[in-house]
């Protein structure tokens, strides 16, 4: 996800020729694809670049103007600039507050998405290499958080630490990592019947060795496959909880919690508070699933959830 | 059958057992009980009081058995904000929320099982591909936008349906409900909708999934081979067959519609469960939270262990493996 239009991080160098082939394939292929591709990678840019190219920045308190609260898109402000979408109830131009509100979407997407594969792909790496009791621990703890659904965990966690965007990240991590940890599990399995594992183990190389440079390399695959959906639903997440109002603070809106903001206001028909956050959170979300959608099929990889 | 079903209910009661450890360990454990349990501007005498009533003073595994046997007599604390005992405000916040749940299942049921065997037995058709690409974006829009959208379309600008709020109840088997009212039917139709869309789509998912696959094995060959007509294969041989998954995911899905409901609930303002939970934390109402974590835990294993059953009884196959995790 570094480099905006190729979705998927890079892979360790064994793996990488016939992968990104793979990749760039499913990409090109597909007309609604090569669509969903470039959107995303035209969503991220403008999250980069937000500080440069927003009109105003919203979280600078001295640059909004109250007397421009809830104008309809379009309208002029008091300095004779026109808020192409509007502004909100603090009086806070749309399209930056929309451009912020994607990078902080964005960043909690990833940074919890990273942080739950890392934990994921360390128990199940761990599970599949030393078996027997302790790979009968960590699968029923996985099984145990699978059981409950990740919204309500979620809630509740942060219902008891409080709202912060460290902490969304964290409870984020929490309820994602097991589904890692059983993809990685069930494919390090599958990867260390085979025979060069056997050589490998049989040339007495140290088992750290042998989990580090050879199993965890070939059977990381799948799990990086899933990851960009994995993202989208981590940006869901961030989004609902923000918008039930436990998610990341009011002084850093993310999408989700500007749309909370502008809910009250749809029921007036000041439809553009929440409705312009919402369609940047919908084809961020939708691009991120089709590109993943396509992968994970060209892959056949089988979500685990 | 009865090993089956004594093994998976000790299955059940370990879970229970393992979520109440954690419950007790992050109210009790981690953080402090006193800060938790007691309200905010409650008196220091009071404070005393109810350490030496919740027994803190006692060792930590004895605190524990408390805390259990205490749950198991249905005592989960009392709401702050509603000076009530929190397991009968949350029991009486659950015929609301389960109106909800049950009703959006079977709207999703009756969508989707056509929509479903159409995309699955015709997917080259354009309608199956226009179904198919539904279900992604379906699938992909979070619950609280959707709800949003609706409330936007047909409340604000067609005005057709109320906003939000349940509408005019009646009781009925001694539960008030809002089927029987025209003004509470017309309150249940967008959060019904909104909450059915995410089961609808996993299903049509699953039933083409399960459809297009059939088609290609033997036993419908065969009736094919025998002459029977076309819709009786559907209805007899390919429908029964794709049940069994449907009936497993749709008893699964019951628990996350429940959790789900909590979105809905807030987007409509439906003074159910979910509702609940949203307004008591943000009163800070630490009793109500943990009670329901636990009330729900019990609800969720307890389907599981119906669906459980009812899968080793649908299909013979699994007894004997032993079942599945």
């Amino acid at each position: 996800m570094s480099k905006p239009g190729l979705p998927v991080p890079s892979i360790p160098a064994s793996a990488d020729t016939p992968l990104r082939r793979r990749v760039l394939k499913a990409i090109r292929n597909r007309p609604t694809m090569r669509g969903a591709a470039v959107l995303l990678g035209v969503l991220v840019l403008l999250a980069l670049l937000a500080p440069f190219i927003a009109p105003q920045n919203p979280y600078d308190l001295a640059s909004l103007n109250m007397m421009d609260n809830r104008l309809p898109p379009g309208a002029a402000a008091m300095g004779g600039a026109t808020y192409w979408l509007g502004t909100d109830a603090q009086g806070r131009d749309m399209v930056s507050a929309i451009l912020y509100g994607l990078r902080t979407s964005l960043l909690v997407g990833l940074l919890s998405t990273g942080g739950a594969m890392l934990i994921g792909i360390t128990a199940g790496l761990f599970a599949a290499q030393i078996g027997g009791a302790v790979d009968a621990l960590i699968m029923r703890i996985v099984d145990f958080m699978l059981g409950f659904p990740s919204i309500l965990v979620a809630l509740v966690l942060l219902a008891s630490v409080g709202r912060g965007i460290d902490k969304v990240i964290l409870a984020i991590i929490v309820v994602q990592w097991a589904q890692y940890a059983r993809l990685m599990r069930a494919s390090a399995l599958v990867e260390r019947r085979k025979e060069y594992i056997e050589a490998a183990v049989n040339f007495g190389l140290p088992t750290r060795h042998i989990m580090l440079a050879h199993l965890l390399p070939n059977s990381v695959g799948a799990v990086l496959v899933v990851s960009t959906i994995s993202v989208a639903s981590a940006i869901t997440l961030e989004a609902t909880l923000s918008f039930l109002g436990v998610g990341v603070p009011v002084t850093q809106p993310s999408l989700g919690l500007l749309i909370a903001n502008g809910f009250e206001y749809l029921l007036s028909g000041e439809y553009w508070i929440a409705v312009f956050p919402g369609i940047a959170l919908v084809l961020l979300i939708v691009s991120l699933n089709f590109v993943g959608d396509r992968l994970r099929r060209s892959f056949n990889v089988r979500a685990s959830t | 059958m009865t090993a089956y079903f004594l093994q998976r209910l000790i299955q059940s009661i370990a879970v229970l057992l393992a979520v109440s450890v954690v419950v007790f360990f992050a109210v009790y454990g981690i953080g402090d009980p006193i800060e938790l349990l007691v309200p905010p501007q409650a008196s220091a005498a009071e404070r005393l009081a109810l350490i030496k009533r919740l027994g803190l003073d006692q060792p930590v595994w004895h605190q524990y058995f408390t805390f259990l046997g205490n749950a198991l007599s249905g005592n989960l604390g009392t709401s702050f904000v509603h000076g009530v005992p929190v397991v009968s405000l949350i029991l009486g916040r659950l015929p609301a929320t389960l109106e909800l749940v049950l009703l959006s299942m079977i709207t999703a049921a009756v969508v989707s099982v056509p929509l479903g065997l159409y995309a699955g037995l015709n997917p080259d058709s354009r309608p199956a591909r226009f179904i198919m690409a539904g279900t992604v974006i379906g699938f992909s829009l979070p619950s609280f936008w959707k709800g949003m959208m609706l409330v936007l379309l047909f409340s604000v600008w067609l005005g057709w349906l109320p906003t939000a709020g349940r509408g005019e109840t009646v009781a009925f088997l001694g539960l008030q409900t809002s089927l029987f009212t025209w003004d509470g039917l017309e309150h249940l139709i967008l959060p019904t909708l909104n909450l059915a869309i995410p089961n609808t789509v996993l299903m049509v998912r699953l039933i083409a999934a399960g459809a297009s696959e059939a088609t290609t094995q033997d036993y419908v060959k065969f009736a094919r081979a025998k002459g029977i007509p076309r819709r009786r294969i559907v209805n007899r041989h390919i429908l029964r067959n794709i049940l069994i998954p449907v009936v497993t995911v749709v008893g699964i899905e019951f628990g996350s519609l429940v959790a789900f409901s909590t979105i809905t609930e807030t987007v409509f303002s439906w003074p159910g469960m979910g509702k609940l939970l949203i307004d008591s934390i943000y009163q800070l109402d630490r009793p109500v939270v943990v009670a329901y974590v636990m009330l729900t835990t019990l609800l969720f294993v307890g389907v599981n262990l119906i669906v459980d059953v009812l899968y080793a009884a649908l299909d013979p196959r699994v007894k004997l493996s032993g079942g599945m995790t």
